[in-house]
Formats: structure tokens, sequence, C-alpha cells
């Protein structure tokens, strides 16, 4: 017993921090069929009624479309900038290659609080108005970081013997790129293109203060927590958590088939 | 590009003058050498010799910092890698994980823009018995598989020269004895010739017609393997190549084509051709299988050592090694057959060891 | 041998070109440096200017003159000085409580996790896709006063009736925790899958016991993880204020809040600048200190 005990106490520490990490996702997800109008705090009953009519609360619907068209925008934008910057300090040696590399850290470092707040003062400097665009400018900002490490580590995992390998077979700078240097990229690409979406659609902080009068779905969580959320909400929270195990998964499930 | 890769000159391969500096360090120094048509030459020398820089510079992944390199009479010293009619299977394969093994073998001919590959690339799969697993991908390849599709994705370009980076340095030793034998018969098959870069004293000797050792930048010595072991020119070819014992001497007269050196008051004769140091301080080399062991009175005729007590034996299955200490203390390494012919000797015995002059070499004292 | 070979006497050619006037890197960087200037240190600069402002005679909200007041600094810090601490410390307890859950959870999934390995990946990441700030409610209904975890600890009589959990620098904390978990995990987690388990193996066979194992081998090889791990927890923890303000009460501020409530409610953008500033610098030092101490150079 106590020797089973010592070969698994870390299997049993993993998983109750599992435990611990699915407590609130749980909470969501049973909260999200419970037969309440507005606030959604105690057991009201079993329905099907909030995951039938997601749009019933008002303005769910509209914060989360545009919470989605920003995080769709602010993917494509950011992974795409972010990648090229990840190639130029993954594969090249050039002058100020530490200054670039300290200047994608730096966001990361700064508190989003600064962030959100230094770039408000900005744009009402000139007199723009904090809305969708800003929001999404913002969103750029703050994701490219972190696609830039994300595509980093994967090229830094690349063998370069590979490109050698492609350039020794008669593949030219830009073929060797296109046929074998992004294909075994790719994958690093995807990571960073979800974790930029997450971060953007799930972004509260930096949003509230550039969005102005735009609602987005974390915005609508918040102004309705003073109420009580509805439960709405919870399904809309649900169906992320699903998505993207799906997304994930089905990824998994693609890699895999790839490889037989 | 089309296809004018392939219609290079094809020819001896020739590096003239061939320098590589990273910084302080120079990798390659100096290099000049011809390697003929048709031939498996081996680049033969331990870690940080050079090698596998004068092979990535053949190759055109390495820019030389002086010198060139051309095929027949065509310069190919500033073509890019892609622009050779050169080809490498590299150190651990570098195989595309992401293509099949179809994919991976077309991939040349295809970026040469040549449309009806199947055919070509079949051929190339059959000659290294994989044609059935063309739709897997490398991952799913044991690596012995892996290293003969390394090949095949090369040789299928028809390359006037293919390089080959350690090939079967990953491979355990039963695969790798069977594999030398495979890469030499496609080499005859094929008639490319054949660069190939190891640190492997016996898979350069089992494979290669010539081999080059080199040390520190430089070529110590070229020639077949033979050759190389019989009358090594330098101590680092002697040492690198086998193991040999060496008996400092002085040269006494040469006549008639024989040399007198006495070394420890030893008077030992050896052909003159085999004397390859150019002072009278000469370093004796035997190789320790050439030694004869007796009990002292029974001794063979031809150079003599007396005295020996023997230290140390150890039984190897095929033979059996002895280490004799001389008067002047120094060890000396004896492999005897284990034919049934070497006296039943132990350890602390009195012997005498014996050899024919002609195995004898010389390099230059110290 | 060739391999070492070529990483001590030849420079891995192929993963980086020699310094040569190249201008593909710089067309790469250009749009990405572009945007990170024009959005991230033009208003940081920006905000540096705001700072030194004192508002303007006609007492207009929002509107302010720019008189170089440096001691809009020293107010800002002394008035606010219980914030900072708190701040500092509610960040640094949930970036080791972090550190003590998401080590071993990376851990078992790298190295006790055989075939489950990517599955349970998936289940570490996808919680957090579930939006923060619903999260962060469910927390607060949980352990609130109406919730399970309360009235079970008040039915065993281990909490009077009137105690509370939320409302407390606990839950603040253990909110903080919880938030920025995935932020410690990945990173340990990348550090130790690449960790070749026959480096493990070879320290056992070399006899080294388990823990000696994983003092001498394993844990040295995770710590660029590490000190990713922790810095991203700390940093967003040092600065956030929505644990704060949906598990805490008001005398768990952080100064996150007070930077929050500077900016929209008391409309006193150079206090919230100078404050701003603070927070950054001191994260700053702290994070070079840190950087420094544990030797690694690269963190992005």
């Amino acid at each position: 017993m106590r020797k089973w005990l010592s070969k698994n106490i870390i299997r049993i520490y993993a998983g109750v921090a599992l435990f611990y990490v699915f407590i609130p996702v749980a909470y969501t997800i049973v909260f999200s069929f419970n037969d309440s109008k507005k606030r959604n705090i105690n057991w009201q009953g079993f329905t099907f009624n909030n995951w039938l009519n997601p749009c019933d609360a008002d303005g769910i619907c509209e914060a989360l479309g545009n919470s989605l068209r920003i995080g769709f925008i602010s993917t494509l934008i950011s992974t795409v900038i972010g990648t090229m910057i990840a190639f130029a300090i993954g594969r090249y040696a050039f002058k100020g290659r530490s200054s670039v590399n300290l200047l994608i850290f730096l966001p990361m470092a700064t508190p989003e609080i600064v962030l959100g707040a230094s770039l408000l003062a900005m744009f009402l400097n000139l007199g723009i108005n904090p809305g969708f665009w800003p929001t999404i400018i913002a969103h750029v900002m703050f994701c490219i970081s972190f696609v830039v490490v994300t595509v980093k580590a994967r090229i830094a995992g690349l063998d370069p013997k590979l490109e050698e390998a492609a350039r020794d077979l008669y593949a030219n700078e830009w073929e060797t790129f296109r046929r074998v240097t992004f294909p075994l990229v790719l994958p690093g690409v995807a990571a960073a293109a979800l974790l930029a979406f997450a971060l953007s659609f799930d972004d509260f902080i930096i949003t509230n203060f550039n969005s102005g009068t735009v609602s987005t779905f974390p915005k609508f969580v918040w102004v309705s927590a003073t109420r009580g959320v509805p439960p709405q909400a919870n399904v809309v929270g649900s169906i992320m958590f699903i998505g993207a195990l799906a997304i994930v998964i089905l990824g998994q499930v693609v890699n895999r088939r790839k490889v037989r | 590009m089309g296809d004018e890769v392939s219609k290079f000159v094809q020819g001896d391969l020739k590096l003239v003058n061939l320098t590589k500096e990273f910084g302080d360090f120079t990798a390659v120094d100096d290099l000049t050498l011809t390697i003929p048509k048709g031939s498996f030459f081996a680049l033969l020398g331990p870690s940080g010799c050079g090698k596998t820089t004068t092979l990535r510079m053949i190759a055109g992944l390495e820019e030389p910092t002086s010198g060139t390199i051309s095929i027949g009479d065509k310069n190919i010293t500033d073509l890019k890698s892609y622009s050779r009619p050169v080809n490498t299977v590299f150190q651990n394969y570098a195989l595309f994980p992401h293509l099949s093994i179809f994919e991976n073998v077309a991939f040349g001919l295809r970026r040469r823009g040549i449309k009806d590959v199947k055919e070509t690339v079949m051929k190339a799969l059959e000659l290294v018995e994989l044609g059935h697993l063309k739709d897997r991908k490398p991952a799913q390849l044991s690596g012995g598989q892996q290293q003969r599709i390394a090949v095949a994705r090369a040789i299928v370009n028809r390359p006037a020269v293919l390089l080959l980076d350690e090939p079967l340095g990953a491979l355990d030793l039963k695969l790798r004895r069977q594999m030398q034998i495979e890469l030499k018969w496609i080499q005859t098959e094929v008639g490319i010739t054949f660069i190939h870069v190891t640190h492997d004293q016996e898979e350069a000797m089992t494979m290669a017609d010539t081999i080059a050792v080199m040390n520190n930048g430089k070529i110590e010595q070229l020639g077949s393997p033979s050759e190389l072991y019989e009358n090594p020119k330098t101590t680092f070819v002697a040492n690198f190549l086998g193991q040999s014992n060496f008996l400092q001497g002085i040269v006494e007269s040469e006549s008639n084509g024989e040399t007198i050196v006495i070394a420890h008051g030893i008077r030992i004769t050896m052909p003159s051709s085999r004397n390859n140091g150019s002072t009278a301080s000469v370093k004796i080399g035997v190789r320790p299988e050439k030694f004869r062991i007796h009990f002292v009175g029974s001794e063979l005729p031809g150079n003599l050592l007396i005295g020996g007590v023997v230290t140390d034996i150890s039984f190897v299955g095929v033979s059996t090694q002895y280490m004799v200490e001389m008067p002047w203390k120094q060890e000396i390494m004896v492999f005897e057959q284990n034919d049934g012919g070497a006296p039943n000797i132990k350890k602390g015995d009195q012997v005498s060891l014996t050899w024919e002059p002609q195995f004898t070499f010389a390099l230059n004292g110290e | 041998m060739s391999n070492l070979e070529t990483l001590q006497k030849e420079p891995r050619s192929g993963l980086l070109k020699n310094y040569k006037l190249e201008f593909t890197p710089y067309l790469l960087l250009i749009p990405g440096l572009l945007w990170l200037f024009t959005f991230f240190i033009l208003p940081i600069l920006n905000l540096s200017t705001t700072s030194t402002k004192t508002r303007s005679p006609s007492f207009e909200t929002g509107a302010f003159d720019q008189t170089w007041r440096f001691l809009n600094y020293v107010d800002a810090f002394v008035e606010n000085q219980e914030q900072f601490y708190r701040s500092f410390i509610y960040a640094l307890i949930a970036t080791v409580l972090a550190l003590a859950i998401a080590y071993p959870l990376a851990y078992a999934i790298a190295f006790r996790s055989g075939a489950m390995k990517n599955i349970l990946l998936v289940l570490v990441i996808a919680p957090f896709f579930t939006s923060f700030l619903l999260r962060t409610l469910a927390w607060k209904q949980i352990l609130g006063s109406e919730g399970p975890v309360v009235s079970l600890l008040q039915n065993l009589n281990i909490m009077n009736s009137g105690q509370t959990i939320t409302a407390t620098s606990f839950s603040v904390i253990m909110g903080l925790t919880y938030n920025f978990l995935p932020f410690m995990t990945l990173p340990i987690y990348a550090s130790l899958d690449r960790i070749d388990p026959k480096l493990l193996e070879a320290s056992g066979d070399l006899f080294a016991n388990s823990l000696n194992t994983f003092r001498k081998v394993t844990l040295p090889l995770s710590m660029p993880g590490v000190v990713a791990g922790t810095l991203l927890t700390f940093i967003p923890a040092s600065g956030d204020y929505i644990n704060a303000s949906i598990l805490g009460n008001p005398n768990t501020k952080m100064i996150g809040n007070v930077i929050d409530s500077r900016f929209f409610r008391v409309v006193d953008y150079p206090t919230a600048a100078a404050l701003s500033f603070i927070l950054m610098a001191v994260i700053l030092i702290i994070v070079s200190v840190y950087i420094r101490r544990t030797g690694t150079d690269e963190l992005v």
C-alpha cells in the first residue's frame, strides 16, 4: 500500500489539481441548465430552454457576435505578423536581434491595465473614439508577442538539416520554404492562432478601456454580474469550452491520420 | 531551373586549395584533392578534423573561404546547393516527416520540373527493396529502412557525386555491416561517385576504394585501404587505422634497398621503400598481429626482440592479445591467431618476439 | 561523434545565416514592429507625459496641464503604498501556489500519463476557454455564503455562521492562482516534455535515486519553463483587479483596482499614469533581477 502510494502520489496529486481546474467549469455547465430567469445563483430546476434560446438574455448575442468578430480579425492579423517576426528571429541573425526580442517581451511584462490605459489615453489625445477598431488594434498588439513565442518555439524545434536536404534536392529558397519549412511550422502557427483567439475572446481589461460603447461577451458578463449573470452566459461559456475541446481533439485525430 | 542541373558535364571531382575558416578556427586547411569519377571515396578522420565541413562545401551548404570545387571542367564553387549535380545522404537521414516515402523520393525530381516521376521513383525504391512502403510516412519506418530511403531519395536524381555524411552512424552494429555491403553494391550498380564521410576506420576500409585520412583540416595520407594500413606515412595514420607498436631508433645504414635501424641496441632490418622518415632518427612501427611470440630459444628467423616478460593476456575469440614488457620498460602489444600455432604462454613467462622485415615501417623519429 | 564536432567547432549554419546584409529579416519585421511601436511604445511614452500633468485651474473634468510635476509619482506612491505591497504579496503567493500545483501536474502529464498525454493536456487547457469572468464568478458562487462549501463547513461546525470565504484575501489569492494556472502549467510542461527520457534513465543507471535524478537532472532542465511560467503568472497577477473586485472586499484592493478607478471613476489621469509607471518599473526591476538570478537570458 505504501509502495503503491509513493509510486502514484504524483498521479493522485495531478488528479486533484485537475479536479480543482474543473470545479468552476462544471459549475458553469451545470448552471447553464438552471431554470432561473435572471439571478442564476440558486438551483431552480432543470431546463433546456437556455440552450435552445441563448439569445433570450438582452444583448448577449450582440456582445457574442462582437467578440467573435473582434477575435477572428485580431487572430488573423496577429497570427500573420507574429509569424513573420518569429521567422525573422528564429531563422536569421541580424543587427538588433536582441532589441527585437526585448520589444516582443515587453508587452508580456506589462500589466494589462497599463496596456489598456495607455492606449486609451493616446486614442483620446488623438481624438479617436474607443470602439470596434481600436479594440482590434489593442488585441492585435497584445496577441503578437504570444504568437511570436509560440511559433518561434516550433521553428527552434525544426531540424535545420531538413531545409538543407530540400536545398540539396534542387529546391530554391522559396520552394524550400513552401514545401518544407512552412508545412512543418504550420502546427505551431495553428496553435498560435488558437491561443490568440482565446486571449482576444476572453480579454476584459484592455477591451474595457478601448471598446467604448461596443459590447463584448466578457463586458456583458461583467456588467450583468452586479444584477446576476443570466444562465445564457453559462451556455456561451459551456459552448466555448466544448468547442475548444472539439477543435483540439479534432486536431489530434487529423494529426494521427496524417502519420498513419 | 529545368533540367540543366543533370546535363552537367560528368567527371572527376576536383578540390583545389579549398579552405574554410570559422572565425579563428580553420576547419579545412588548403585542401587539394581529385576524386575520380565513379569511385567510392572515403574521408576518414576524428571529430573536428574538417571532413564534414569539406562535404558540406561540396554540397554547397557551406561557402568556402577560398579555393575552388569543380566537376569535370565545370567550376561549381559559386553555384547554389540547389543547382549542383550533387546530392547528400544526411546523417540521421533528414527525411521530410510530412511527406510520404514516395513524395520524399520524388522531391528532387519534382523540383527539377520533371512531370512523370512515378516510374523513376519506383525504380529507385525497388533498388533499395522498399517499393511496398511508398505510402508510409518516415516516422513509421525503422532506422535501416529510413537509411535506405535517404539513399534512394538521393540517387534517384542521378547526381554526378553522392555525398554520404556518416550515413550508418545511427544504426546498430549488425545492421551497419549489412548496409555497408548494400551501399557498396548500390554504388557498383549505379556507377555514381560516392564520397563517404566517417570516423569509423573499419567502415571506411570495408567500403571505399580510396581513403583520405584527415586531421586538423589537412589530408594526412591518401591511398587504398591496404596501402594505408600496411604502410602508413604518419604516426596519426598508423594510430588511427588499427594499432601500432613503435620503437625509437637511428638509421645505421642503407644499401641494396635494405635499411638497418638500431633501436634499444637491437638491429632491425627493413625494406628501404618502407622508410617514410626523412631523418636519421626514426620510429619503427610494427602492427601487433605481425609479431610472433615464442618461448626463449625457439624463435623464428627475422627481426628479433628478446628479454620480454608477458604482463597481461586476454582472450578475444579469434585471437589472443598479449602485453609484453621489454627490458627498457616499453609494453609491446602482440596479437596471435587462435589457430593452435601459438605456444601455451602464461602471464610472467619470459618470451621473445619475431617478425618479418617486410612488415616493418618507419616514420620520422621524435 | 560527428554531432559533437558540429556543435563544438562549427556554427550551426543551417539555423542562422551569418551576418550579412540581408533584407529578408527586416522586411519580415516591419509590420509587427511598426504595430508594436505605434500601439505599445508610443502610448507608453504618451502616458509618461500624462503622468506629470496637473489638474487644469478650470477644474473641468478631464482637463490637465503639463506642469512636469514629478512629485505626482511620490504622491501616487505614498497614497497607495498599501495597495502596492498587497498587489506584490498577493501575486507572489499566487505564483508560488500556482507553481506548487502546476509543476507536479505538468510532470505527471509529461512523464506519467502514457497514452493519455494529449488528452490530459487538452483537459488542462480547455477549461480556460470558458470565460475568465464566468469562472471567477463561479468561484464566487461556489465559495459564497449561500454556496455548498460554506454550508458544509458550517454544518461540520468548522465555520461559524457569519464567517465567509469570499470577500477575504484568501479568496482573492485563490482566484489569482486559479486564473493564471495555465500560464504556469504550459511552459513547464513544454520544457519537461523536451527532456529526453533516456537522460532520466541514464541518471537512474548512474545510481541516482529518483529524488536525486529529479534534483540533478529534471529540475535544472525544466528551469526555463519554471522561469517563463512564474513570470507569466506573476506579471499579470500583480496588475490584476478582476479577482480582487469579484472575490475580495474593500480591504483587499490591489493596485489594479486603484488605477482602474482613477481612470474611470475619479478621472484623474495623471495619478493613474504615475501609478501605472511605478507598477511597470517595479515589475521590470523584479523581472530583470529574477532573470539575472536564474540565468535565463532569452525568454522569448
